[in-house]
């Protein structure tokens, strides 16, 4: 299965990765998601980092954010399909982190790498099963020229 | 009375793929119990093995935190929208 998204809403969590930088951003990604698994990004939501402790190496997403966001996205028909993180001066695969504080099973998390302020790498990951068989397993990322 | 709870998109499979699911109740614990009684397979995604609340999930009554009302005692109405939301957090430190 892949991930699909215009090439505008990729430079735009690609970009939002360099303007917070040496932070890391974070985000939502809705849309559309098939019978067979198959996801495509239709609205990419910058998010704040609580993480406010920790910016430059952890990201928190506020529950009542995804609350809205979550209930925007039914309303208009879609559903949170993934997420988005940056790493900066990092590379963009996962971490232990990532996949110890992930619950959203069969959601897409797209890492950027950002290195000194430029978005260099994006990879998305799937998130497969529950508890101690959680994991992470590549995703094709298909960028779509509109 | 009847109001609707907001499934997130990991726990679709465990809820007859429904996003919506309307349940009756006086307060936000009664809802849960609804919740789990027509779709069983929910529980151990939401609750540990005490019974509580597992630690990643968040209950969100409208747009507050039930921890930060009467947990699963806030009572609720007709026109309530329970969500729920499982937290995003990690980074590249350990």
């Amino acid at each position: 299965m892949a991930l699909t998204i215009p090439l505008t809403l990729y430079d735009q969590l690609r970009h939002h990765g360099e303007v917070t930088y040496p932070h890391e951003c974070c985000g939502v990604l809705v849309g559309e998601i098939d019978e067979a698994g198959g996801k495509a990004v239709k609205t990419v939501v910058q998010c704040g980092n609580t993480r406010t402790d920790s910016p430059a190496n952890r990201y928190h997403i506020s529950p009542t954010e995804l609350v809205r966001i979550q209930r925007e996205a039914l309303l208009a028909g879609h559903d949170v399909v993934g997420f988005y993180h940056s790493h900066p001066d990092h590379p963009a695969r996962w971490s232990a982190t990532d996949l110890a504080e992930a619950h959203w099973t069969g959601c897409s998390y797209v890492i950027t790498s950002v290195e000194k302020g430029q978005a260099v790498f994006t990879n998305s990951f799937l998130l497969l099963d529950h508890d101690e068989a959680k994991r992470f397993e590549d995703e094709a990322l298909e960028v779509i020229e509109e | 009375m009847s109001i609707k709870i907001l499934i997130p998109t990991p726990l679709r499979p465990y809820a007859g793929k429904q996003s919506i699911i309307e349940v009756t109740a006086q307060t936000v614990d009664q809802a849960l119990s609804d919740l789990v009684a027509q779709h069983p397979d929910l529980r151990k995604h939401l609750f540990s093995e005490d019974g509580k609340l597992r630690s990643f999930v968040n209950v969100y009554l409208n747009d507050e935190d039930i921890r930060y009302l009467s947990k699963g005692a806030t009572p609720v109405k007709e026109t309530d929208t329970i969500s729920i939301v499982p937290s995003v957090a990690g980074g590249v430190r350990p």
